[in-house]
Formats: structure tokens, C-alpha cells, sequence
């Protein structure tokens, strides 16, 4: 207000081209100004993302490695308990860990009181002797013989070699005692410890040792959940969507569905999970952690994103195709599979993935049908208990273990990746199948 | 192409239904608390790899909701085994016993230290419980009356204590480690004052009320259930104290450091002799009608009381379970071969 009796005052004296003049300028300095918070609001959200990609990446680049220790290993048959009999059952049971303890107390003679010995075993991880049992049972013959072999370390080993925990020695409360760290440290003159890529992480199911810890079990259940989310959501949308966009008379009543469907699309997901543990196991009584449940659940979730997305699709359809076709004597029914829907299948499948990508990334609703949960097993079937993604960065980030810390940053940057493809394979379907009328 | 999906959705829906039907399961199922579940689960790998037997799928529900889906019946649809950070409560005995689940065994695994924890480069301090009160609970007594607490540094509750602001990060109302914490400190502490004596007798809700509250101005900070955060919080800020389970401190004893309470530090020999006051016994519960049914329920159970798993050296003491006395291990293992159901 005084702003313009200003400008009113000032008018009576300036020049009209002035005035015009200094207009212009507030304008175009008022532009400037919202380009630039526009501009600033852009790079404060790449600033934000980059903090929380480096801080990912930077904490778990590592958890993509894992240290081996090189140890002379004797197939000694009366430390393994299989003297005479090498039947495969035999070897299956026999004690690795005795022969790979017996070869550290060798290496490091040393070691002499049982306090000192315990230590000394524990620098090579408990899972250590599955790849032993593998090798023997491959070649028997090897019983007796020595061989110098690539051990898995045990996890406070492979902090320590990543420098996630602190080498040196007379610290008080170091997960590594000084004795462990003066072994690690000949071992390492010697060139018998090795960073190699972790195939663990990749092959094996959840574990409670860090080092043998593994995302495939999740992975798997992913994919299965996924599937069955696909399976079921896709055709309930695609055929809702039809029937509401072509066939549906504009009622009191399908607005309200429409209403309703567009609220679900807001409802909180863990009501979902609480319906899904109502209707399919006590009302349906199906197994709990199974990823069939998990899919279905996730498909109540996706089914909103998927029909506002496939009725919105419809609706840029061009009414002169449908006249056309109609023109030429196609029936209701001919008009919506032989134009309709293939021309805006771009957008129905657009929308469709982002809402799987929405699905992959959750655990609340999840929780309530038993997928939060310690899963070894590999799961062979939708109906095995199964963790997903998003479960296993849950359950690790929550683990004591110090290097489950890496090892949360690995499966996020994993869980990302997967996000990115399904986003990616948005787009590209998108650019490839778009049509402009 | 449409068609084929169409048909792919009706396959899918019709194994729904077959799904549908109950089936037998192979494989154990153990429900409950998160304070348990790092020893279960260790038990559970190990049991695994044995090979005779599927791996034990454990999830972690809390304690309460762990009896909550135990108690609900018996029958392949319903869990064996539900971990506990407290005993069975009498009511939970009785939905139980409702639902069809009479013959429970109670097994003892061992004890969870409570630790009040700070960075190690902080100052060693040294509390009892009526301080650690007097610097949480919401409403404290002053001269006689409760007042909204009114300490903001450590030394106005005694000069011996830091000159610091009292900033403490533990768990939610959820936690059952808040739970256990309230129980163990702020109730025995509570019995030590006069005045709230005082209401016991007159008004045990009152009571009750006074000293489970915890404050909400700051002095508090919930940190959520993620213990590691707490951790990396203290590491980074040497003013703070943290509250967890014994496990996290073992794990991280070159960060962080455990503060003596009642004089006693949390160490693992003082919290298995019971010298260290803030610790809790640890429990399984196995459903017995199960036992049979559900492959390698016993076998289980033999592998969790087996010495290498629970004993002094085992890997559950790895893991920072604090182990039974010697004689309580063996008794408790007794009864977990042999089965010896609750009596009321």
C-alpha cells in the first residue's frame, strides 16, 4: 500500500520512461530472485542426496570385500573323528574346526594357555569349515595331506584389516586383543591375508556371523513377493480400470468408489499388513513369512497406484480412436482390447512399475505377516519363509555386531540398485511405447 | 498378451485356495523378544547346520507380543517357542491355557545386563539408583513433596556427580529393555524415598504411576529401537549417557564405556554373579504338545542347554549372553530334556 502512494508521489515528477524503466527492473530482479531459490531448493536436495549416498557408499563399499587368511591346513582323520571310514556321511560329519584349530596353534606355537588358544581359534570365522568339508568331500584323497588354504576370517579380523577397528595394540576394550593383533600383523608380513570380493554376501542366506551373512535369501524373497505382487495387481487394476474408465455408467455410486480408491491410495501400508494377517492367516490360514502372503499384501498396496495410473492413461486416449473404431463397426468390448489398451499401455505399465518400485521398498506391513524374521534357509517355493530387502537392512541395522554396520550400507546400496533398474525400465518403457496425438 | 496374463492371474488365485489349507510344517518357529532374539537366532544357525533339521525361522515380535501369538493355540499355524526378556506373566498363562495351550515349559537361558554406557573418552562416573532417578524419573520427591523433577546437571543431585547437563538416550515405551530398566531401577529406587513410601501404602496406582514415568523435557532423548544408533550417538557426543543391553557395550568396548552403578561396573563376571543390580534373567518357552509334532523340537532344545552353546565359553557368552551359575545350568538343562511343564 505505501509502496504504491510511493510510486504515485514519485510519478508526478519522474518521467513516465523512468518509472516504466525502474518497473522492469523490480521485475526482472524479482525473477531473479525466484530462479535462484528455485535453483537453491534443486541443489539443497542434490546436496541432501549426495550426504546420503556418500555416507551409503562410503560405509559400505567395504562390506564388498572380505579377508581371507592364509593357514597350512593338514587333513589330519584322527583330529576329523573319520579313522578308517571316508564314507560320504562320515566326511560330512567329521570336525573340521579340530583340523583348522590344530593348524593355528601350528602356525602360532606361541599360543599355549587356553585363555591364548580360544583367542587364536576365533581369528578364523566359525563358518569357516564349510569350504573344508567341500574340498574333502570333492577329493578324499586329500585326507593327510597338507594344504596351504585361503581361510574366511572371522569378522573382528576383517574390521580390523578394513580399519574399522583400531590396530593398535594396549587399547583397553579393543574387540581385538593384543595378542590377535600381533598374529594378524605376522600374518600380514607373511602375505597371507587377503581382501577378496565377498561371494558370501551374494550366495548365502541371513546369518548371525557377519562374515557369513549373505543378501541372497532376501533377494529371493524379493523376487518371489514381487512376482505374486505383479501377478495379482496388475490384471485387478488393469481390469478395475477398464470397467470404471469404459464401461462403469458416471453414477453416484462409482464416484464413491472412485473416492475410495484414492483415499487407499493413502492409507498407512502397515494397515495393509494388519488386513493381510486378518484375512490370509486367520481367516485363510496361510504359512506366515511366506512371500505368497508378503506378494499379496504388497498387491492391496500397489492396487491404487496401478488404477489411478491406468484410468489416467485411458483417459489421454483420444476420444476419436474410440469413435473411429466404433465407426467402423467394432464392438465395446473390441474398442477397449484392440485400442485402448495397447495405446496407453506405456502409461499403464509406467505406473505399474513405480508402484512395485513402492512395494519393494517396504517392511512395516510385512512385520504383522511374520517376514521380520531370522531366515537362513534359501527359500525354494513363494510358500518357504522369506525375508525381503528392506527386512534384512531392518534386522541387520539392528544387530550388535560391529561389522553389520558395512554390511546394512551394502544391502541398502543393493536394495537402491534395484530401485534404480525398476525406475530405469519406467522410463525407458515409457520413451520407447509414448505416443503423442 | 493380455489373455496370457488373465490366465497367469487365475492360476495364481487358485493356488491361493490350495494354499489355503492347512499344512504341515517342518520346520520350528520361535516368536518373541528382540533382547532374546541374537541368542536364539545364533542357536537356531547352529542347529541348522547340523543339516538334520530345517533352520528355526525366529522372528522377533517383543516379549508381549511374542506370548500373544504362543498363546494363541496349538497347531502347525502357531509358534513353538517364544523368546521372553521377563518370566510368563499369570495372565498370559491363563490366555494360554484359554486357547488350548496347557503344558508350557519354561526354560531360563541366562541374564541381560542393563547398562548405563558413555563414550570412553568421557568422564568414569559412578551412580546409584536413587540418582539415576532422581536425574529421569518425570516427577521426583523435594523436601517432601513430588515436584515436576527439577534437575538439569548431574551435579545438583550430588556435588560428587559432573558438572554436566543431564542428557540420557534410551528406548521407547515399547522397549522391554525400558521396561526392565523401570522395574529394576526406578522401582527399587522409588522404595528408597520416603514420600514415595509413603504412597505405596496409601495408593499403589499413584505409586505405580510416580515411578514409572520418565521425564519428557529433554532429559530423555528416546532414541528409538536401534541400539547401534545410541552407540554412534554417544561416541560423537562425550556429554551423553546411553541406555541398552550388555551385548551392544561387549561389542563396542573401544567407543564406548559402561558407568558403575551402586559402585559396580558392568562387567560380565559382575552381572553373571549377580553383583551388578541392573540385570534381568532371560527365558524361553516351549509349547510341549508341539513336541513330536514339529521335527527337532527337542533336539533343539538339547542344542540351546548344551554346554557349547549356553555354558561359560560357549558361543552364546560370544554373543554377550551372561551366562547361569554352574549349578543353575545344569538344573535348568534338566528341565529342558525332560520337559518339566509350568505349574501354576
Amino acid at each position: 500500500m505505501t509502496e504504491t502512494t510511493q510510486m504515485a508521489r514519485l510519478g508526478a515528477v519522474r518521467p513516465t520512461a523512468e518509472i516504466v524503466a525502474a518497473r522492469l527492473k523490480r521485475r526482472h530482479n524479482a525473477e531473479r530472485r525466484f530462479r535462484a531459490v528455485g535453483l537453491g531448493a534443486v541443489l539443497l536436495a542434490l546436496g541432501f542426496l549426495g550426504i546420503l549416498l556418500f555416507t551409503i557408499v562410503g560405509n559400505g563399499i567395504t562390506a564388498f570385500v572380505q579377508t581371507y587368511v592364509r593357514i597350512d591346513v593338514t587333513f589330519d582323520s584322527a583330529l576329523l573323528g573319520i579313522e578308517g571310514d571316508t564314507g560320504p556321511d562320515a566326511l560330512a560329519a567329521a570336525n573340521y574346526q579340530a583340523i583348522i584349530k590344530q593348524s593355528l596353534y601350528r602356525t602360532f606355537p606361541e599360543a599355549k594357555t587356553r585363555a591364548e588358544q580360544r583367542q587364536l581359534g576365533a581369528m578364523v570365522s566359525s563358518g569357516a569349515d564349510i569350504d573344508l568339508r567341500k574340498m574333502l568331500t570333492a577329493d578324499p584323497s586329500l585326507l593327510g595331506q597338507t594344504r596351504s588354504l585361503w581361510l574366511l576370517a572371522d569378522d573382528d579380523i576383517d574390521m580390523a584389516v578394513k580399519g574399522h577397528i583400531p590396530r593398535q595394540q594396549g587399547i583397553a576394550g579393543n574387540r581385538l586383543s593384543d595378542n590377535e593383533l600381533r598374529w594378524l600383523s605376522e600374518l600380514e608380513s607373511r602375505g597371507a591375508v587377503e581382501t577378496r570380493f565377498n561371494t558370501l554376501l551374494w550366495s548365502s542366506g541371513d546369518s548371525r556371523e557377519p562374515e557369513l551373512a549373505g543378501l541372497w535369501g532376501a533377494v529371493v524373497g524379493s523376487i518371489f513377493s514381487l512376482v505374486i505382487t505383479l501377478l495379482v495387481s496388475f490384471p485387478l487394476g488393469v481390469a478395475t480400470s477398464v470397467y470404471l474408465e469404459e464401461f462403469a455408467p458416471k453414477n453416484r455410486w462409482t464416484d464413491l468408489i472412485e473416492v475410495n480408491i484414492n483415499n487407499l491410495a493413502a492409507v498407512p501400508s502397515v494397515v495393509f499388513g494388519l488386513l493381510g494377517l486378518a484375512v490370509f492367516l486367520n481367516i485363510l490360514g496361510m504359512p506366515r513369512s511366506a512371500p505368497l502372503v508378503g506378494g499379496l499384501v504388497l498387491a492391496l498396496i500397489c492396487l491404487p497406484t496401478i488404477i489411478i495410473a491406468a484410468r489416467a492413461a485411458m483417459k489421454a486416449v483420444p476420444p476419436s480412436i474410440r469413435e473411429a473404431a466404433a465407426g467402423l463397426g467394432a464392438s465395446k468390448l473390441q474398442v477397449v482390447t484392440d485400442h485402448v489398451l495397447p495405446l496407453s499401455m506405456p502409461g499403464i505399465l509406467t505406473g505399474t512399475i513405480l508402484g512395485m518400485a513402492h512395494a519393494l521398498g517396504e517392511t512395516a506391513p510385512l512385520l504383522m505377516i511374520g517376514m521380520v524374521a531370522f531366515i537362513v534357509d534359501i527359500p525354494a517355493t513363494p510358500l518357504d519363509p522369506a525375508a525381503v530387502l528392506p527386512v534384512q537392512v531392518y534386522l541387520w541395522a539392528d544387530s550388535p555386531e560391529r561389522a553389520f554396520v558395512e554390511r546394512t550400507s551394502a544391502a541398502i546400496m543393493v536394495l537402491l540398485l534395484f530401485l534404480a533398474l525398476m525406475n530405469l525400465s519406467a522410463i525407458l518403457l515409457r520413451k520407447k511405447f509414448e505416443r503423442r496425438w | 498378451m493380455l489373455r496370457k496374463t488373465m490366465a497367469v492371474a487365475a492360476i495364481a488365485v487358485a493356488s491361493l485356495a490350495v494354499a489355503g489349507t492347512a499344512h504341515a510344517r517342518d520346520q520350528i518357529r520361535v516368536v518373541g523378544s528382540s533382547t532374546v532374539y541374537p541368542f536364539t537366532t545364533a542357536v537356531a544357525e547352529q542347529f541348522g547346520k547340523t543339516g538334520k533339521f530345517k533352520t528355526p525361522v525366529v522372528e522377533s515380535t517383543g516379549t508381549g507380543g511374542g506370548f500373544k501369538l504362543f498363546c494363541g493355540g496349538v497347531g502347525p499355524d502357531h509358534p513353538d517357542i517364544s523368546d521372553a526378556s521377563r518370566a510368563i506373566k499369570a495372565s498370559e498363562i491363563e490366555n494360554c491355557a484359554k486357547n488350548g495351550v496347557s503344558e508350557i515349559v519354561e526354560i531360563k537361558i541366562g541374564y541381560d545386563g542393563i547398562v548405563l554406557a558413555a563414550a570412553k573418552r568421557a568422564k568414569h562416573i559412578d551412580v546409584t539408583r536413587q540418582q539415576l532417578f532422581l536425574a529421569l524419573a518425570k516427577e521426583v520427591p523435594v523436601n517432601g513433596k513430588l515436584v515436576e523433577n527439577p534437575y538439569v546437571t548431574w551435579n545438583q543431585i550430588d556435588p560428587k556427580l559432573p558438572t554436566q547437563k543431564i542428557e540420557v538416550l534410551g528406548p521407547p515405551p515399547t522397549s522391554g529393555t525400558r521396561d526392565a530398566f523401570i522395574e529394576l531401577v526406578f522401582e527399587h529406587a522409588a522404595e528408597s524415598f520416603p514420600e514415595l513410601k509413603e504412597l505405596k501404602k496409601t495408593d499403589e496406582k499413584a505409586f505405580k504411576k510416580a515411578y514409572s514415568s520418565i521425564r519428557e523435557d529433554g532429559g530423555y532423548i528416546e532414541a528409538g529401537e536401534n541400539d547401534n544408533l545410541i552407540v554412534q550417538k554417544l561416541d560423537a557426543n562425550p556429554n551423553a549417557f546411553g541406555i541398552f543391553g550388555y551385548s551392544f557395550l561387549e561389542q563396542n568396548e573401544d567407543k564406548i564405556q559402561g558407568s558403575m552403578v551402586d559402585g559396580v561396573a558392568p562387567t560380565f563376571d559382575d552381572i553373571a554373579s549377580g553383583k551388578y543390580a541392573v540385570s534381568r534373567p532371560l527365558y524361553i518357552y516351549v509349547k510341549k504338545a508341539h513336541v513330536g509334532q514339529i521335527p527337532g523340537i527337542k533336539e533343539f532344545l538339547a542344542e540351546y542347554s548344551s554346554e557349547k552353546s549356553w555354558g561359560k565359553t560357549g558361543y552364546l557368552a560370544d554373543k554377550g549372553l551372561i551366562p547361569l551359575a554352574d549349578g543353575e545350568r545344569k538344573e535348568w538343562a534338566t528341565k529342558a530334556t525332560s520337559l518339566v511343564t509350568l505349574t501354576k
